[in-house]
């Protein structure tokens, strides 16, 4: 450590304390609105005008509000556990079959041109519609349950999965599949060699951009005859106005997406770690 | 002496996807190549030099004629001959060593003896040490060199080579020409060498087949008599120089009417 001054240390950190600061910046205004500090602040400057910068937390909540309901709804009742579980089974069984489906399709049609004929007109169309669009239509197949809910986060992470595929394999360079065929190489073989290795990244954004989408499978989905789920946690808490309640599922999607988002990233160093560019960050 | 490639009257002729036309890229390309002979194609840039090296690989099937090697018709790759290709195309997640191993995997090597062989001709194109370095941390010369390896430790009965050296710089190119004669002495091959270079063809081959343009067609073999082994000194000798002008006045009628189109 000798030799390294506090401003070195920050110049090597700027990321993580740039972050930080704006993040806590944001719950610090986040919190003078709910609690009043700014319209106090203001009212020598602004006068009676500067109420409008209380905001009742009924509205907006606050961050000790939410933390003090998330460690409630957590530690103290537990009562968000069913819901997480309700929801994350959902996730998993949806966009795990998403994953296996689409992907397998999506690099299917980018190789054989036959094929792409065939899926491309129903993918185009599907990507055209809202898929919430179908949720009465799933209701009345299938009903209100699990397999519902399953089916439409299904249907909204297929979408840019098999579609990312797809352009993956159109992004293969030629002359590397031409070295596979003069070489003799099985189909399965370039499949392993050639194709896979190419398109990983662009897999791994469409399962970036599904995850997200997924996440919207859950809140609209659960709003149809749902009990348990942290879709439909939200919804009744906002109906009842427990804000605080929102927030705190809220909260959860979004650790839920970060968590995913982390775990493709992680893949995608550990067998994309040939690319230049992101070996030299190392 | 065995001819072990003879092509017999190749046409190719492909239809233009934008205007409908179809178009004739080979004539009737008729040509034989003995055991351990090195022979270069020239020609004008479009001359479908290239179109006809995919047609002996088997990439590209013949609208009519034949290749044969080895008395056997062919028609689809296969692992009696092996490509160098133009530009290096390794496979940019793979080592050196996993580059020069790919072809043994695709006809079901296994992989610890695939690694053995491999290391060989890593050791012979030069590049020991290098051989867990990724494609991006080499030159481009060194890159060719793992190309022309990847094909030598096929053992191919031919070694098929399209322009290896064109995207090299000139010192470069000059040097890996040497290269590429010592290698050919060790590993004693027929090769079919493609290059748009005269003195590229002649220094390195026993015979040059000079093609015309548009429809690409065998306008003449030129037989290199000059003593091997050879050294860039060769470049400079009358012999060499009166060489390259036969072969330039050969095409040169061809580029000159090709740039006035």
């Amino acid at each position: 450590m000798s030799g390294r001054s506090i401003a070195d240390i920050c110049r090597d950190n700027e990321r993580l304390i740039i972050g930080a600061s704006a993040f806590a910046a944001f719950l610090v205004l986040w919190e003078g609105f709910s609690r009043g500090w700014w319209a106090t602040l203001f009212t020598p400057l602004l006068g009676e005008g500067a109420r409008a910068l209380a905001i009742k937390p009924i509205f907006i909540s606050s961050p000790t509000g939410v933390a003090q309901q998330a460690w409630t709804m957590f530690a103290v009742t537990g009562e968000i556990w069913p819901h997480i579980a309700q929801s994350g089974g959902q996730l998993i069984v949806g966009l795990g079959a998403a994953i296996l489906i689409g992907v397998p399709l999506g690099l299917a049609a980018g190789r054989y041109r036959t094929f792409s004929y065939i899926l491309d007109p129903f993918l185009s169309a599907l990507n055209a519609t809202p898929q919430v669009a179908f949720l009465p239509l799933f209701v009345m197949w299938i009903g209100t349950g699990f397999w519902m809910r399953v089916l439409i986060i299904f249907l909204l992470a297929v979408i840019p999965i098999t579609m990312n595929a797809l352009a993956a394999v159109r992004t293969v360079d030629p002359r590397l599949l031409k070295v596979a065929s003069s070489f003799g190489a099985s189909e399965l073989h370039t499949f392993r060699t050639i194709i896979a290795p190419s398109a990983l990244p662009f897999i791994l954004s469409g399962m970036r951009l599904a995850v997200g989408r997924s996440m919207i499978g859950i809140v609209v989905a659960e709003l149809y005859g749902s009990a348990t789920g942290i879709g439909i946690m939200i919804n009744m808490a906002g109906s009842s106005f427990d804000t605080d309640k929102v927030f705190v599922g809220v909260l959860v999607i979004v650790i839920a997406g970060l968590l995913m988002s982390e775990a493709l990233r992680a893949i995608e160093r550990r067998y994309d770690g040939w690319r230049p560019a992101i070996g030299d960050n190392y | 002496m065995n001819p072990k490639l003879v092509a017999r009257d190749v046409c190719l002729e492909y239809r233009q996807p934008r205007t409908g036309d179809r178009l004739l890229a080979l004539d009737r390309i008729s040509l034989s190549i003995n055991e351990g002979e090195f022979v270069s194609i020239v020609g004008p840039s479009g001359c479908g030099k290239t179109t006809f090296l995919s047609v002996v690989d088997g990439l590209l099937p013949a609208t009519s004629g034949e290749i044969i090697v080895d008395g056997l018709s062919v028609n689809k790759p296969g692992p009696d001959r092996a490509v160098v290709f133009q530009d290096a195309s390794l496979l940019p997640w793979r080592t050196v060593l996993k580059n020069v191993c790919y072809g043994l995997e695709c006809i079901g090597v296994r992989a610890s003896e695939a690694q053995e062989r491999a290391m060989r001709f890593v050791q012979m194109v030069g590049l020991d040490g290098f051989e867990n370095s990724y494609p991006y941390e080499l030159s481009g010369g060194m890159q060719q060199r793992v190309n022309l390896a990847r094909a030598l430790v096929m053992d191919p009965k031919i070694l098929l080579m399209d322009e290896p050296f064109a995207a090299l710089d000139a010192q470069t190119r000059e040097y890996m020409q040497e290269e590429l004669l010592r290698i050919w002495e060790q590993a004693n091959k027929t090769v079919l060498f493609i290059t748009h270079q005269i003195d590229e063809a002649i220094f390195l081959s026993d015979r040059v087949i000079v093609f015309s343009a548009r429809p690409g067609r065998v306008r003449e073999h030129v037989t290199v008599d000059i003593e091997r082994p050879r050294s860039l000194k060769l470049k400079r000798d009358p012999r060499f120089h009166a060489l390259e002008d036969r072969i330039w006045s050969l095409i040169h009628d061809d580029a000159l009417a090709q740039a006035r189109s």
